[in-house]
C-alpha cells in the first residue's frame, strides 16, 4: 500500500510545488509541457514493454490502444462537461491544471469525472487489447506484427472516417442521445421493427459518434496536469515492475525465452499472452486519455497511426527489450532530443571538436575500464582514443589556417530529424540489445 | 512378442505394493505416411527408474512428446495417476505431475539460473497475478517459499554458486543439470529425461548417475529416461523398453535386454 501513497504524495508535490517553481523560470511553461509529454511517453513505452519486452510478442499497433483510450476519455469529458457545466472548460481543482496562479479548491467533482473518463478509456482499450491478443495465440513473430499493424490502421481509419463532426452547441448536446441503442430500447422498438436503415440513422445521432472524424477532436478541456500524469505513470511503473518480479512475471518472460519449454513447465501460455495484451492496452488507453487532454493538443486519429506506434517501439527497443527502466529512460531521451536540438547554433569548429572529443572520451573511458578490470586496453579503445585525439588536434590546428571555414555558424536545429535518426542508428550499432538489454538499471551492479 | 509383453505386465501388476502412476496403452502417432509410434505401451510404478532406448529415429522423443501433450495421439490412452490426459494441453499435463527435460536444451537463456528453477515452481503457485502485483501477505509467503525451495534444489544439483548467472552462460553439463532441476521444481510425479548425459564428459556422467538415483530416492519420483549411453542405462535403469521404427521390440531388465536377439539385431543389424 505504501508505494501507492508515495506515488500520490509525489504527484501532489510535483503539482503544487515543482510546477509553479518551474513555471517561474523563463520558458518554464515549455519545460512543464515537456515533462508531461515525457511521462505520457514513459507510460506508453512501459506498457508496450509488457507485450514486446516481457512476452516477446511483437506488437506494432500500440498507438491504436492509445487512440481508443484517447477518444473514449475525450468523448466522455467533452460531452459530460457540456451536460454538467454547460461548457467544455476545465472545472477541476488546482490538481488538474497546468496554468499558474489558479485559485480554488484542490479537487472538485470534475476531477472525479476526469479520473472516471481515464479509467473508461483504459477499460475500452483493454477490451480491444483482448481482441488483438487473440490472434497472438496462433501467430508468431512477423505474422503477428502484421496483424497488429493492420489492427492499428483499422482503428485509425474507423475513427477518421466513421465518426462525425463534434457538436459545439450546448442545447443540441443536451438534446442528443448518448448511446443510440439505449434510445431504441427505451422506445421499445427492436431492430426488426424499425428496420436496419432507420436503426443505422438512429445510431448516427448519438454523442458517441460525434468525435470529430477526419477534422480531429478539438476544444477538449486541458485537465492533464503534473498530478494526473505522475499518478498514472507511477502506477504503470509500479504494476510493471511488480509484475516482472512476481511469479506471473516469470511466466511472461519464460514465454519470450522459449514458449515450448514454458508450456512444458506448466505455464498457461494462452492465458498469459492475453493478459499481457490486455494490461498493456489498458495503460496505453490511459496514456491516450492523458494525451488527449494535454495543453495544446488537438486530438486527431491521424497522428495516432503507425508512425506513433513505431515511435513507441523505438523507445522500447532502444531501452532494451524487456527492461522497464531502459524503456522509460529511452522514452525520456527520445522525447527531449528533438526539442533540445531545435535551437542549437554552433560553428563548424565546435561541431567537429564536439564529435571527435566525444570519440576520444569514449575511447579513454573504455581504456580506463579495461585497465581497472585488469584486461588491459582493448585495440578498439586504442583506436577510438587515437582517432579522437588525432582529429581533434588536427581540426584545432586547421582552424587557425582556415578561420573563415571553421568559424561558419549553422543551426543544428535545421538538421534535427537527421540527427535524431543518426543517433538511433549509432545507438543500435553500439548497443544492439538497447541501453540496458534485458536488465533493469538497479540490476546492473548486482551481477558479477 | 505382444503376449510376452502382456505377461510381464500382468505378472508385475499382481505384485501387491506396485502403484501404477503412468500407464500408456496402445498409443500411436503418424505424421503423414510415417508411422512414428505404433501401439506403444508402458506401465510405470511409483519410484521406478526405467529406460527407453532405441536406434536413432526410433520414435523415443516422439513418445515423450505424446506423453507430455506436445503431440496428440492418434489412438490409445495415457493415464497419469489415474486420470487420462486426453485433450489436456501440455501445461495441464505438467500440472497433473509430468515434467520433462529436452534433448536440445531449452532453458530460459536470458533469465538467471535461479529464475529458471523458480519458473518451475510457477505451476504450483496458488496466488493470482493481481495478488502478486499487490504483494498480498499470501503471495509474499509463497514467493518466499519458492525462493527457498529453488535454492534448495540448486544446492542439490550443485548449482547454487551460479544462481544469479544467466542460464545460457552455464557450461553444457550444468545446463543439462539445470533442466532437471527446473523440471523437479514443478513437483512432478513422473520425470521424463531426454538424453540427460548427451554432451557430458565421463566424470560428469558418473556424477549424473548418482544425481539421477538421488533425485529418485529423495523425491520418490518415477523416472523414464531416454539415453544413448548404454553403460549409464544398463547401470541405473531397473527396466528398459526398446523401440525400433516406432514399435516396442523388447521390454525387460537390463540383462534380459542385453541378451535379446531382436535388440541386438536392431542395434547391430542382422548380418
Amino acid at each position: 500500500m505504501w508505494p501507492v501513497v508515495a506515488i500520490v504524495a509525489l504527484a501532489i508535490v510535483l503539482q503544487l510545488f515543482v510546477k509553479p517553481w518551474v513555471g517561474g523560470v523563463e520558458g518554464g511553461d515549455f519545460y512543464n509541457k515537456l515533462a508531461v509529454d515525457i511521462l505520457v511517453n514513459v507510460m506508453l513505452a512501459v506498457s508496450l514493454t509488457m507485450v514486446n519486452g516481457f512476452t516477446g510478442q511483437f506488437s506494432i499497433g500500440h498507438a491504436a490502444f492509445m487512440a481508443v483510450g484517447a477518444y473514449t476519455a475525450a468523448g466522455i469529458m467533452y460531452y459530460s462537461s457540456f451536460r454538467l457545466y454547460g461548457s467544455p472548460d476545465v472545472h477541476g481543482g488546482r490538481l488538474s491544471t497546468m496554468l499558474t496562479g489558479v485559485e480554488g479548491p484542490l479537487v472538485t467533482g470534475a476531477d472525479l469525472l476526469f479520473f472516471g473518463a481515464l479509467l473508461a478509456g483504459g477499460l475500452v482499450a483493454a477490451l480491444f487489447g483482448y481482441l488483438v491478443g487473440l490472434p497472438s495465440l496462433r501467430l508468431r513473430g512477423d505474422y503477428l506484427a502484421i496483424v497488429t499493424l493492420g489492427f492499428g490502421e483499422i482503428v485509425r481509419v474507423l475513427i477518421q472516417s466513421q465518426t462525425r463532426d463534434v457538436l459545439y452547441d450546448a442545447d443540441e448536446i443536451r438534446a442528443a442521445p448518448v448511446v443510440g441503442i439505449v434510445q431504441l430500447f427505451a422506445a421499445e422498438k427492436s431492430l426488426g421493427e424499425v428496420g436496419w436503415s432507420a436503426w443505422w440513422d438512429q445510431m448516427q445521432g448519438p454523442l458517441w459518434t460525434k468525435l470529430g472524424g477526419a477534422l480531429g477532436f478539438s476544444g477538449l478541456p486541458f485537465y492533464t496536469s503534473y498530478f494526473w500524469v505522475a499518478l498514472m505513470c507511477g502506477v504503470t511503473l509500479l504494476v510493471a515492475i511488480r509484475m516482472k518480479y512476481s511469479s506471473a512475471g516469470r511466466a511472461l518472460l519464460s514465454i519470450r525465452e522459449d514458449e515450448i519449454a514454458a508450456e512444458a513447465m506448466g505455464v498457461d501460455t494462452t492465458k498469459y499472452k492475453i493478459r499481457a495484451f490486455v494490461i498493456s492496452a489498458f495503460f496505453a488507453g490511459i496514456a491516450g486519455g492523458l494525451f488527449a487532454h494535454t495543453v495544446g493538443v488537438q486530438l486527431n486519429a491521424g497522428e495516432l497511426g503507425f508512425v506513433k506506434s513505431f515511435e513507441v517501439i523505438i523507445m522500447v527497443v532502444l531501452g532494451g527489450l524487456g527492461s522497464i527502466s531502459g524503456g522509460a529512460i529511452a522514452a525520456a531521451i527520445l522525447t527531449v532530443l528533438p526539442e533540445a536540438l531545435r535551437d542549437f547554433e554552433l560553428s563548424v569548429l565546435q561541431a567537429l571538436l564536439g564529435v571527435f572529443v566525444l570519440i576520444a572520451v569514449v575511447g579513454g573511458v573504455r581504456a580506463a575500464w579495461g585497465l581497472v578490470r585488469g584486461r588491459g586496453v582493448s585495440p578498439r579503445a586504442k583506436r577510438l582514443l587515437i582517432i579522437g585525439t588525432g582529429v581533434s588536434v588536427a581540426v584545432f590546428v586547421a582552424s587557425f589556417v582556415a578561420p573563415a571555414f571553421f568559424g561558419t555558424r549553422f543551426n543544428l536545429g535545421d538538421y534535427r530529424m537527421i540527427l535524431y535518426a543518426l543517433a538511433l542508428i549509432l545507438m543500435m550499432i553500439a548497443r544492439p540489445k538497447g541501453l540496458l538489454g534485458v536488465r533493469e538499471i538497479w540490476e546492473i551492479w548486482r551481477r558479477h | 512378442m505382444v503376449d510376452a509383453l502382456d505377461n510381464t505386465v500382468k505378472a508385475r501388476s499382481s505384485e501387491p505394493a506396485r502403484e501404477v502412476l503412468l500407464s500408456v496403452r496402445g498409443v500411436s502417432k503418424s505424421f503423414g505416411g510415417l508411422k512414428a509410434v505404433q501401439d506403444f505401451g508402458l506401465s510405470l510404478a511409483r519410484g521406478e527408474l526405467n529406460g527407453l532406448i532405441g536406434p536413432n529415429g526410433a520414435g523415443k522423443t516422439t513418445v515423450f512428446n505424446l506423453l507430455t501433450g506436445v503431440y496428440v495421439p492418434d489412438a490409445g490412452e495415457v493415464v497419469l495417476a489415474g486420470r487420462s490426459t486426453r485433450g489436456l494441453k501440455p501445461n495441464r499435463i505438467a500440472a497433473a505431475g509430468m515434467a520433462r527435460t529436452f534433448q536440445n536444451i531449452r532453458l530460459f537463456g536470458e533469465l538467471s539460473v535461479l529464475d529458471n528453477v523458480k519458473l518451475g515452481c510457477h505451476v504450483r503457485v496458488t496466488h493470482s497475478m493481481w495478488a502478486g502485483v499487490f504483494r498480498t501477505r499470501w503471495s509474499r509467503g509463497e514467493e518466499r517459499a519458492i525462493a527457498e525451495r529453488s535454492m534448495e534444489l540448486l544446492r542439490l544439483f550443485e548449482l547454487d554458486g551460479r544462481a544469479h548467472e544467466e542460464a545460457r552462460s552455464l557450461p553444457y553439463g550444468d545446463q543439462r543439470k539445470l533442466e532437471i532441476a527446473r523440471a523437479m521444481a514443478t513437483d512432478p510425479k513422473v520425470l521424463l529425461l531426454d538424453e540427460p548425459a548427451a554432451g557430458m564428459n565421463p566424470q560428469e556422467k558418473v556424477a549424473l548417475r548418482q544425481l539421477i538415483r538421488r533425485v529418485r530416492d529423495e523425491f520418490k519420483v518415477t523416472i523414464l529416461l531416454i539415453e544413448h549411453d548404454m553403460g549409464l542405462v544398463m547401470d541405473i535403469c531397473e527396466r528398459i523398453t526398446v523401440l525400433d521404427y516406432g514399435l516396442v521390440i523388447a521390454e525387460g531388465t537390463p540383462p534380459e535386454i542385453q541378451q535379446n536377439p531382436r535388440v541386438i539385431a536392431a542395434y547391430l543389424g542382422t548380418g
